[in-house]
């Protein structure tokens, strides 16, 4: 049995070599995209050979996701993926040209891996899977259905389009977004309630409270109506709102987990459950293919010490992207590596302090 | 240190967030206090017909009573306040501390919360038209001029969302308890302790804990109350006054756009309502929705304003236990600078004046390290069309407006205290008609002296209940 020091000594080594093999995919004429090799030519370094291991990274200019509006797509897509089906994903606001993330397998690949974190206990193999949430152009819904099929279940899906509620929010149409709210729930109410074996589910933390509200005030609750594992995103999952889910949404013999992520990224695991950490959130990468650091707000080459505050520093390193630090709108703290994942964790994200207070949070 | 807990139907809650209430000038963290989140509200919101029907066990009379009780101990007794006490002299402290506001405006604050919790019996007698109280108990009942009348309540329990700027406002709340309906309050961020040290001696007075929640938290939690309460206050600036506008279950308070109209009978004895003028603006450091921002005359305009600065001008920021200080600090960053931008860019058009500026002996804005102040600042608009004639800073700001007096009213637009010094008969009666001013004072009457028994922005009963027909016999044949 190795010791966690000696797991996250084999995982940086696996980490530097997954980067080497990264790069070199990206960069060589035969495989890369377009995007990186025209990009290459303004470096004042050769990625192919000045690139050795995860911290030759910072060698990039960190990466902005402005690049990510408008087209060609294809100038993102590596040429031995060219001939593969293309989906693309947007990301982000509300209003201008979105931003856009071409993908041939990776959102199958991200949820297959984080499929093996889940309890099958509480996610039964062969249960039917609710996604209530963001769906239309974005990758979450396809992502969940292709768990639920992983896990040998059927996905059925609710939308909620939270543009429009950020658009109802700004014109102070609170009234309007509430029924809005409602008419997903009433949805979700009705596939609930249809015989379905619908045992497992992804949403939002505020549409988990209105559901679990609804299917109180109608005598019900969560588990009655047969969800026994739960997964949920979002900044506004708080260790607050962690443990009013679990002492007051849900009750004991329901399962719910955080996790964080985004369109460029994949999806982050929340640490397993333990009393001792009073409903800590810590979320760690799916690592080597996705890297969170936790870096200094005026240095962001620099990791800040464990325990302490800075800016959240993501990298994807996929064949399909590469993203070699992206400063994310988020802020959290350092953790150390856990067992299972023996890498660096952050916690308490929450919106990056400086932006919070232009951020419309929380609306779906 | 000091915690303050949530409250959610009298029973501490102890949130694994907590935000630290500071000073506000030396940053020093005075209390933590844990914060609810949203979820929590609308939970707990499930369950507010209790907080009536607990309340409903004891009399009106009867929580007329504990109200002056509960004055009593407000101002003088030691009440718990979260992990700790308080007496009444560290309340004032206190909040002095975590706001800006000068010692001698907290005490004033306390005193006229709880003279109005004292006399809250006259209060209800005079706000209901001498119902008798126990038909909101039942509902309905005779009146003694043998009429049924009935009043259904619109909610179990009034929401507020408070603001951290200004004690004086949580006068209007109160009534609610002896209405027996319960009270959901969001507390500002930097003054927990009106909220807290009242239901602290309604507790101790014997009103049940279970009628009250208090919820501090973010802006999503204010949201939330404002959208699970049947009724809810809520204070802010114009912006929300604007949101909430014709929404029959928010009453929002934002400025007040305050006026003195001086009549052309008695604008050539100006000198003689100088005072009134002066407490009118300067009066619990303008913050006020009820100072005076506007005093309009057709002549003597710049004599007044004149007169008005020699008085204002040259006060300046002193330390918060300074029995003389007049003006309190803005701490939240930005907000001084920003106002004094919107005066600057005001005064540079040439029907605008300040006068003030020569008799202040320095700048308008004062800078500290973690706070602003703005010094009283009184301009002269000769122009009754241009905006800074009418409008409104959370500091002694006023305009001296030049206007004919058959034009004033057409003018002045919404007015919440309208203080008409004239003894002309039909200006009277043209102002009693006038549907954009709330409370009209005539006479050398302060804006900012309010006679409880008058209802403030709209009855309280009105909007806590409903008159509705009820009949539990048949009516006479017709």
């Amino acid at each position: 049995m190795s010791t966690l020091e000696e797991k996250c000594r084999a995982q940086r080594e696996l980490l530097d070599e997954h980067t080497r093999e990264t790069v070199r995919w990206h960069f060589s004429e035969d495989t890369g995209c377009d995007f990186w090799l025209e990009k290459k030519k303004t470096f004042d370094f050769d990625p192919l050979k000045d690139v050795n291991c995860f911290n030759d990274l910072k060698k990039f200019p960190l990466f902005e996701d402005e690049w990510l509006r408008g087209g060609p797509m294809r100038r993102w897509v590596p040429k031995q993926w060219q001939n593969k089906p293309i989906y693309v994903f947007e990301t982000g606001g509300t209003t201008g040209i979105p931003k856009s993330r071409v993908v041939v397998e990776d959102h199958w690949i991200d949820y297959e891996l984080f499929s093996a974190t889940l309890p099958d206990e509480s996610f039964p193999k062969g249960a039917n899977w609710l996604m209530l949430g963001p769906s239309g152009p974005r990758r979450l819904r396809l992502a969940i259905e292709h768990l639920a099929q992983f896990r040998g279940g059927i996905c059925f899906c609710v939308d909620l389009d939270p543009r429009w509620v950020v658009k109802l929010l700004k014109k102070g149409k609170v009234e309007d977004a509430k029924e809005y709210s409602a008419h997903c729930i009433d949805q979700a109410i009705t596939i609930l309630s249809a015989n379905n074996d619908i045992q497992c589910m992804f949403t939002t933390p505020k549409l988990l409270e209105a559901l679990a509200l609804r299917l109180m005030d109608q005598g019900s609750s969560i588990e009655e109506a047969g969800i026994k594992g739960i997964f949920c995103g979002g900044t506004e999952f708080t260790q607050q709102w962690y443990r009013f889910a679990r002492e007051e949404l849900l009750g004991p013999n329901v399962y719910i987990t955080p996790t964080y992520g985004n369109t460029l990224m994949g999806l982050a695991c929340g640490k397993p459950h333990d009393p001792a950490d009073n409903y800590k959130i810590t979320y760690f990468a799916p690592q080597p293919r996705a890297v969170i650091e936790v870096v200094d707000f005026d240095d962001h080459n620099k990791v800040v010490e464990y325990g302490a505050t800075g800016r959240v520093k993501l990298y994807t390193m996929t064949k399909e992207l590469f993203v070699p630090g992206f400063l994310e709108r988020d802020e959290g703290e350092r953790e150390l590596p856990h067992d299972k994942y023996p890498w660096d964790g952050v916690s308490s994200v929450r919106p990056y302090h400086v932006f919070a207070k232009t951020t419309t949070v929380g609306v779906y | 240190m000091l915690e303050i807990p949530v409250i959610r139907w009298g029973a501490p809650y102890e949130s694994l967030e907590k935000a630290d209430v500071v000073h506000f000038e030396t940053g020093e963290v005075m209390a933590r206090m844990h914060q609810a989140n949203a979820g929590l509200v609308q939970m707990d919101m499930r369950k507010a017909g209790k907080a009536r029907e607990r309340l409903r066990q004891f009399s009106c009379d009867q929580l007329i009573g504990m109200c002056q009780k509960a004055a009593e101990l407000f101002l003088t007794a030691t009440l718990p306040m979260g992990t700790g006490t308080q007496t009444p002299e560290e309340f004032c402290s206190i909040q002095s501390a975590t706001t800006g506001l000068p010692l001698n405006m907290a005490r004033a604050n306390m005193k006229k919360n709880a003279f109005v919790l004292s006399n809250m019996g006259a209060m209800l007698d005079a706000l209901t038209r001498g119902l008798p109280l126990d038909i909101l108990t039942r509902g309905f009942g005779m009146e003694s001029r043998g009429v049924m009348v009935s009043y259904q309540s619109n909610s179990p329990v009034l929401g507020l969302v408070l603001p951290s700027n200004s004690p004086g406002v949580h006068t209007l709340w109160l009534p609610a308890i002896p209405l027996q309906i319960g009270l959901v309050l969001k507390p500002g961020s930097s003054e927990p302790w009106t909220p807290y040290r009242m239901f602290e001696a309604f507790v101790a007075a014997g009103v049940p804990r279970e009628a009250f929640c208090l919820y501090p938290g973010p802006h999503d939690v204010g949201n939330k109350v404002l959208e699970t309460c049947n009724r809810a206050m809520i204070f802010g600036g114009q912006a929300t006054v604007d949101k909430y506008a014709g929404n029959p279950r928010v009453q929002a308070h934002g400025p007040g756009f305050s006026k003195i109209l001086l009549g052309d009978d008695v604008v050539d004895r100006w000198q003689d309502y100088l005072d009134v003028m002066v407490t009118s603006v300067l009066m619990n450091g303008g913050r006020s929705c009820i100072n005076c921002s506007g005093i309009w005359a057709s002549r003597h305009t710049e004599a007044i304003a004149d007169a008005i600065a020699q008085r204002l001008g040259p006060i300046a920021p002193l330390p918060t236990t300074d029995p003389n200080a007049a003006i309190a600090a803005f701490t939240t960053p930005g907000v001084a600078d920003a106002m004094n931008s919107q005066i600057d860019a005001g005064i540079s058009s040439p029907v605008v004046t300040e006068v003030t500026s020569k008799y202040r002996n320095g700048d308008r804005l004062v800078k500290h390290d973690r706070c602003d102040y703005l010094r009283p600042t009184v301009l002269h608009v000769s122009d009754f069309d241009h905006g800074m004639a009418n409008t409104e800073y959370m500091f002694p700001f006023v305009s001296v407006v030049q206007c004919p007096q058959e034009k004033m009213l057409s003018k002045i637009g919404s007015t919440l205290v309208g203080t008409a010094i004239t003894q002309n008969e039909n200006w009277i009666t043209e102002l009693v008609d006038a549907r954009h001013i709330d409370r009209l004072n005539v006479g050398a009457i302060p804006t900012c002296a309010l006679n409880w028994l008058q209802p403030h922005e709209g009855n309280i009963i009105d909007f806590l209940f409903r008159n509705r027909a009820f009949q539990n016999s048949l009516p006479p044949a017709h």
